[in-house]
């Protein structure tokens, strides 16, 4: 889905080849500031390298419009934003920003569940606890039903329970819809488990890259 | 009707003495400010007599292009006042969108008004053009500072709302609409609150000036009603102008959140 080559950002990443194949879980882990959130927002288009091509299902990103880009490949920042409004204008957020339909207030209630976030849809967003505001966001990012999902870290704020619930409803979704997630975590346990292509970054540079048999 | 009593050079001397209590008063609290208060005053004076002066002179040439170059000076003073007034750093593609808002969203209000509402022959009669162009590039000049400065401010504080929109899939003015929507209330309210206390709290300059000629109350209420509408109106259009236009410049051409 994603090729990079010869990618270079600032002093902070240097990829000289990597492939994101998809409908697959590909995970990205490593130390704090090896680069690692750079490369989701140089896959979102949110930055652009300073030199090397990225290609996006063939395409080359410089001639993709970048607004389509990233109705297509959505990214969860690891921090949620949370817009004023309920926690019904959040969710369905996303959806109106890529001028999308909105969906029923019964799909939502069973998503947050799903979270284990049952709150009132009409409650004030701002309210929610770290952890929740991360659920929320979460959930927004899956209503879209964007072709791939950059995840940066999106459950660092949860316990281990709730982090496990959340994750096998990340990769449920991905395998139900053949959707692409491209996952950054430090958890090399996280990535184990669930990822299907491991990639380890060190210093803005890839160490290690691994296929994961089925 | 009677025409306004002729004010003697020792009246206006007279008049100075507001000036020397100040004085007084500053150096007493030992507030050390009697420098600034001592400039000002001499800046006052100075400045409005050469006024005075410059207007007698367009007043009677009564030219078109007289008038226009006037109209263009002021501009002029009014943007370099924007630019030393906004305390931040303003980017080069902004200070062009602040140029541009300016001169055609006070320059339009100004020809209808003068066409429409005052309707006189020349339309270009300097008695009404120049200092009704003042009034509207005045408050429009304000407008447009406090416009600029919220709008850097906002874009500022509210970055990872913006880019987590962008992130999402919103268009730049889809992302920027949150701080486009905060920097034009923010210009615009000090317009908006002055129509409240209008006649009450005080009675404003223009229409001060016109009863103290001589000039019925209601002629002059008239006047100033239709100014501060036209006041209202090219606020309106240039900080709308001003925040419309000037979002885009934090925007490069990959819809990225820059500077």
């Amino acid at each position: 889905m994603f090729v990079l080559k010869n990618v270079r950002y600032k002093n902070i990443l240097y990829i000289d080849h990597l492939v994101i194949p998809k409908g697959r879980i590909t995970c990205i882990t490593g130390e704090s500031g090896s680069g690692k959130t750079t490369l989701l927002k140089l896959l979102n288009n949110l930055i652009s390298s300073d030199s090397g091509e990225i290609f996006y299902m063939g395409k080359n990103m410089r001639e993709i419009d970048p607004v389509q880009l990233r109705r297509e490949v959505v990214l969860l920042p690891q921090t949620p934003v949370i817009f004023p409004g309920t926690i019904k204008d959040n969710l369905l957020i996303g959806r109106r920003f890529s001028e999308r339909p909105p969906v029923g207030d019964d799909e939502l209630s069973v998503l947050l569940e799903k979270t284990r976030l049952s709150k009132d849809l009409a409650s004030s967003a701002a309210e929610l606890s770290g952890g929740e505001k991360q659920r929320l966001a979460l959930c927004r990012v899956l209503l879209m039903e964007p072709d791939a999902l950059l995840l940066d870290e999106p459950t660092s704020a949860l316990d281990n329970d709730t982090a496990d619930l959340v994750m096998g409803l990340v990769a449920n979704y991905a395998r139900d819809k053949r959707k692409t997630i491209v996952m950054v975590t430090h958890s090399k346990e996280l990535a184990r488990i669930y990822g299907e292509k491991l990639v380890t970054i060190n210093g803005g540079r890839i160490v290690h890259v691994e296929e994961v048999a089925e | 009707m009677k025409g306004i009593a002729e004010i003697g050079f020792s009246q206006l001397l007279a008049a100075y003495v507001f000036l020397i209590l100040l004085l007084v008063m500053a150096s007493r609290q030992g507030i050390d400010k009697e420098k600034e208060i001592i400039v000002s005053a001499l800046r006052m004076t100075f400045q409005l007599v050469l006024m005075g002066y410059v207007l007698v002179y367009i007043l009677e040439f009564n030219s078109l292009l007289l008038s226009a170059c006037t109209l263009f000076l002021m501009e002029l003073f009014a943007v370099k006042n924007i630019y030393s007034r906004v305390k931040v750093e303003i980017n080069p593609r902004l200070r062009r969108v602040i140029v541009f808002s300016m001169f055609t969203g006070t320059v339009t209000p100004l020809l209808y008004f003068l066409l429409a509402v005052i309707n006189i022959s020349p339309w270009y009669e300097a008695r009404y053009f120049i200092p009704i162009a003042g009034m509207f590039i005045g408050n429009s000049m304000t407008g447009v500072s406090l416009g600029t400065e919220r709008l850097i401010d906002s874009i500022k504080t509210k970055r990872e709302l913006i880019e987590g929109a962008l992130m999402l899939g919103a268009t730049p003015k889809q992302a920027a609409k949150i701080a486009v929507n905060d920097a034009f209330t923010a210009a615009i309210m000090p317009t908006i609150n002055s129509m409240v206390g209008m006649g009450i709290v005080f009675l404003p300059g223009m229409m001060t000036g016109q009863i103290l000629s001589g000039i019925s109350p209601l002629t002059a209420i008239k006047y100033q009603i239709a100014i501060m509408l036209g006041v209202l109106g090219s606020v309106s259009l240039t900080v709308f102008m001003l925040v419309r236009l000037g979002y885009k410049t934090f925007f490069n051409e990959r819809a990225q959140l820059v500077g």
